[in-house]
């Protein structure tokens, strides 16, 4: 029962997710990927196996095996992508927060542009048809 | 025997140098070019102390925090390693070379975030962790995050939006696979994972199949394969001429993952395993080259053309990997040291050129004429002989490598066409580039700057570019030594049994180990 409910509150976030990830507002695709971050976060954690009130820590007179213990590593491995995704989620909502303000418009598909040197800046871009 | 510190220097040292860039740029902003290049150049000096040490083919092993194999994470040297930290070396010096006259002033953290992106690019090659990788993966997204975006307008905002969330998706699925291969084999190691996907029991095949093929999918974002690589032209498009340079090193990253696993956990002798994707990455390579030549010739700038060369020599790297045979990957990594230098020596030529034709900039239509002429247009004929794999550079040679090792592949003929016609059409579109920029010009020039020559390539722009030229050059004298490392490098790579072992077997070394050497010693 535990197992199926962990599985399929992972396949919920996951499935809204990538819902909201194919969406064409900023917004929207940011709040994607942090559901989508959650379900990962959720998986690599349920790697260990699904544990219920079994400490990671190996007691003497207990035999050292995943009948008795929960397994620390994806424990660690949740926490750095938690660490990981945190900051990525700050700099998707920076960049989206910047492009909105650059272009007055919450949308994700524009043409993209291109760089130009600083000394270049005032120049217009122009699409490339022959004279 | 006292561990081999000099292994985990590539990546702790741009660490560092970031790191104190940060602080450096708030209280002597002066002395961030010295400190950067410094940093670099010294970079530089290990990465070939490290190749001198791995062409021997002894496998190096570091124990990150001395931990002993199954528990820690663990760096490995080998030839792979080695080639892709001193490649990596040599480009970014070339690229912050050139950033120096004029691009690194131009925004903030340049230098630091130049630095970070080295560290998380050679902890990526070093690596032997699958969750580290995962790591240094992200550590060198965000890095270009930063250096994409740097002194960028509107435009690439938001093709630098679409690059994260790509990446980011590609960053949610990686974790998946990894903790499938967890649950699955319990370790991460790649040693480890080696021997136990090999004795897994055919119950768990399905699992270990589809954690491998998402593994391959992630990498296959990374080099940009055809159906998930149409990020890559905005991309570049995008960057700054030196990042776009440093970036030619991005797609190589994805190979080098393939070509680890593949041979590491997906070899011919992976059990359940065996071979996996192995031709789907082989029609997708094929086929990923051939859009590239064709998207060169469509592209309206100069900077595209470059991006889908860079998509195309990506496909073929995939395709010669993916094709299984030995002699293949010999030319195959031949081929992706010369296509990263010569990419990364065209963003910078585009770069300067772009700048002397007024508001033509790299757009393919006729503009005003550049200022240098000469120079410039003879080395864009250098890079465009190169780049299209024309002899006598070497390109072709790279490409003879993976034409002539490929003959046993039954697939092959493909793979001869899409290369073949690939470079055809890059000849085609820059033979073309070439013509319409210097030579249908307009009279006079235009511009402000164009006049007062304020767009004249700088001193430590023309060394930077002449470097990346002369390392062209240089691969093409010394093919004969260049072939021969890496026909060596992947002989390693088809025994994986000595990774496996050397990693396995490592010892850390304890304290009491130490004492009793000393007490050896010193009686």
């Amino acid at each position: 029962m535990t197992a199926w409910l962990f599985a399929s509150g992972i396949g919920v976030l996951t499935a809204t997710g990538v819902w909201l990830l194919l969406r064409a507002r900023t917004f929207d695709v940011a709040l994607g990927l942090t559901l989508l971050s959650y379900a990962v976060n959720l998986f690599v954690f349920a790697m260990g196996r699904i544990a219920v009130a079994s400490p990671p820590i190996i007691r003497p007179g207990v035999p050292a095996s995943l009948a008795h213990y929960a397994d620390p590593l994806p424990q660690a491995l949740a926490l750095t992508a938690i660490v990981i995704g945190f900051a990525m989620t700050a700099l998707v909502l920076v960049l989206a927060l910047r492009a909105h303000l650059a272009a007055g418009a919450d949308l994700c598909d524009a043409p993209a542009g291109d760089a130009r040197p600083p000394t270049d800046a005032s120049a217009v871009t122009r699409s490339g048809h022959d004279r | 025997m006292t561990p081999d510190h000099l292994i985990v220097a590539p990546i702790l040292l741009p660490l560092v140098a970031g790191a104190l860039l940060l602080v450096v740029e708030r209280f002597r902003p002066r002395w961030q070019a010295p400190v950067g290049a410094g940093a670099t150049v010294a970079l530089a000096a290990i990465a070939l102390a490290l190749a001198a040490r791995a062409a021997g083919g002894e496998i190096g092993v570091y124990l990150v925090g001395n931990w002993p194999p199954p528990f820690g994470i663990a760096l490995a040297l080998d030839r792979l390693a080695a080639l892709m930290v001193v490649l990596t070396a040599g480009v970014a010096l070339a690229a912050l070379l050139y950033a120096l006259d004029r691009w690194a002033v131009s925004g903030p953290h340049f230098h630091a975030f130049f630095q970070f992106q080295l560290a998380g690019l050679n902890g990526a090659f070093l690596t032997a962790d699958l969750f580290n990788l995962f790591v240094f993966f992200e550590v060198l997204l965000i890095a270009s995050y930063a250096l994409l975006l740097h002194a960028a307008d509107g435009r690439a905002l938001r093709a630098g939006f679409h690059y994260v969330v790509v990446n980011l998706a590609g960053s949610s699925l990686f974790l998946i696979a990894a903790g499938l291969m967890y649950g699955v084999c319990g370790t991460l190691s790649m040693a480890d994972l080696a021997v136990r996907i090999a004795a897994a029991p055919t119950a768990d095949a399905g699992l270990l199949r589809a954690a491998g093929l998402m593994l391959l999918v992630v990498f296959a974002v990374k080099a940009a394969l055809l159906p998930l690589g149409f990020w890559l032209p905005d991309t570049y498009g995008a960057a700054p001429a030196p990042v776009a340079a440093l970036f030619a090193l991005m797609t190589k990253v994805g190979v080098y993952a393939i070509v680890r696993t593949t041979t590491l956990l997906f070899g011919p002798d992976a059990g359940p395993a065996a071979t996996l994707g192995g031709t789907e990455l082989f029609v997708l390579g094929v086929a990923t080259t051939a859009l590239g030549g064709l998207g060169a010739l469509a592209a309206p700038r100069l900077k595209g053309v470059v991006a889908f060369l860079v998509v195309a020599s990506a496909g073929t790297l995939v395709a010669a990997v993916a094709s299984g045979a030995p002699q293949a990957l010999a030319g195959a990594l031949y081929y992706l040291v010369h296509s990263t230098l010569a990419a990364a020596f065209l963003f910078l030529l585009v770069d300067a050129i772009a700048r002397q034709r007024g508001s033509a900039g790299d757009g393919l239509r006729s503009g005003s004429p550049v200022v240098q002429p000469i120079a410039l247009g003879l080395a864009f004929l250098v890079a465009a002989i190169a780049i299209a794999g024309l002899p006598p550079l070497s390109g072709f040679i790279g490409k003879l490598g993976i034409l002539g090792g490929t003959v046993d592949v039954p697939l092959a003929p493909w793979l001869w066409s899409a290369l073949l016609a690939s470079g055809l059409l890059a000849t085609i579109a820059l033979a073309r580039a070439g013509s319409r920029i210097f030579w249908r010009t307009h009279r006079q020039a235009e511009g402000p700057g164009v006049a007062t020559g304020a767009v004249r390539v700088g001193a430590r722009e023309a060394l930077a570019i002449g470097v990346l030229g002369g390392a062209l050059v240089t691969l093409t004298v010394l093919a004969g030594p260049a072939q021969r490392y890496t026909v060596a490098t992947a002989a390693q790579l088809a025994e994986p049994r000595g990774y496996v072992e050397s990693l396995r077997g490592a010892l850390p070394v304890t304290r009491r180990a130490a004492a009793a050497t000393a007490g050896a010693v010193e009686p």
